[in-house]
């Protein structure tokens, strides 16, 4: 990849974002009114979360089974209530170990 | 946060409280970035662009999502949608602080610090009490700002370092933080479970099924993810908070 592709993928992202950010901080003065949008907006971010994590999770290590077992650390943690670091970096350890003992089979 | 009076009396405006409520945030960017400077190199990307991007997007999940629509081949109007549709929160954030701030701040220095207005920035901002000034914001932005790009630089530089084995398990670790992100909420919430689980099953459609397959990840995750939240607030919308950072409409 050049470049000049690489320079247009950041300007759009950071244009898009900045201007999402920008705009109702510099023209809007009024609240939201409409219930539905704020019941949206609300819900956007864990929808787009679990969107982006399933299935992509299952594909982003050596292996489908290391994954599974990394996703499910990951979530029994994250319902016990671990932190971010802790779950990520415990999922990251979960997956290495399962790769290694893969690897001993 | 409580107080929704609009006297003139509790301004928070001072630069070194701003810097001081920064700090932890820089720290806790650190790991993520350090994370997305490594899954940036690790895909392909020179260390400048996984720094570059952090420097002028400030943003993880956007960032995320880009890397995958970069190295998917995506074309620049499904990034600009994605990026729109996962920073769509941002918006309301923006919406809600504007309410906040101090009325003399000026439409330039609002332009300014829309830049780093992060989740955690918004919650520290939201968190005070009263009105918040400038002085305030800038010094919160600070740190964060700086772990973030400093983050991303270690990342990239190191990642060449490391045996395909720790990045196979380090490859994990965003989506082990979308977990942690989503399923305290979804515990506490049938709501957002209902959300969570409908999203997650259409992604999965959207990933396996023949000729929905074929669409690409880009219009997938909007698809989806409009679908999922907007079936969420039809069904379950939320209740407005009498608590709320806005205030009451005047």
């Amino acid at each position: 990849m050049n470049a000049k592709t690489i320079w247009l993928y950041i300007v759009v992202m950071a244009g898009v974002t900045y201007l999402i950010r920008m705009l109702p901080l510099a023209l809007l003065r009024k609240k939201l009114r409409s219930r539905f949008i704020k019941s949206f907006l609300f819900y956007v971010p864990y929808a787009v979360l679990a969107v982006m994590t399933v299935p992509a999770i299952f594909e982003s290590t050596g292996s489908v089974f290391s994954a599974a077992v990394g996703f499910a650390a990951a979530v029994l943690l994250a319902y016990r209530g671990a932190a971010l670091l802790p779950v990520a970096l415990a999922a990251c350890g979960v997956v290495f170990c399962t790769e290694w003992m893969m690897r001993l089979f | 946060m409580q107080q929704t009076q609009q006297t003139t009396a509790s301004v928070q405006n001072s630069f070194w409280a701003g810097f001081h409520d920064g700090v932890p945030i820089g720290l806790g960017y650190l790991s993520v970035s350090v994370t997305f400077g490594m899954m940036a190199v690790t895909g392909g990307l020179p260390v400048w662009a996984a720094v570059a991007i952090s420097m002028t997007n400030v943003t993880s999940a956007g960032q995320f999502a880009g890397l995958s629509l970069i190295f998917g081949g995506g074309t620049l109007f499904e990034t600009a949608l994605t990026q729109l549709v996962i920073n769509l929160r941002y918006a309301l954030m923006s919406l809600s602080l504007s309410q906040k701030l101090e009325r003399r701040v000026g439409l330039i220095d609002r332009m300014l610090f829309s830049f780093m207005m992060t989740d955690e920035v918004f919650a520290v901002a939201s968190g005070q009490k009263g009105e918040v000034g400038k002085r305030y914001l800038f010094g919160v932005m600070i740190a964060p700002y700086c772990g973030w790009a400093l983050g991303t630089l270690c990342g990239a530089v190191a990642s060449g370092f490391l045996p395909p084995s720790v990045r196979s398990a380090l490859s994990i670790a965003i989506y082990g933080m979308f977990i942690a992100i989503v399923v305290p909420v979804a515990k506490q919430s049938r709501a957002v479970l209902g959300v969570v689980a409908l999203a997650v099953a259409l992604s999965c459609a959207m990933h396996w099924l023949p000729v929905l397959n074929t669409v690409s990840s880009g219009f997938s995750i909007i698809l989806c993810t409009v679908l999922a939240a907007g079936l969420g607030a039809l069904a379950a919308p939320v209740p407005d908070e009498p608590s709320g950072p806005d205030g009451e409409v005047a």
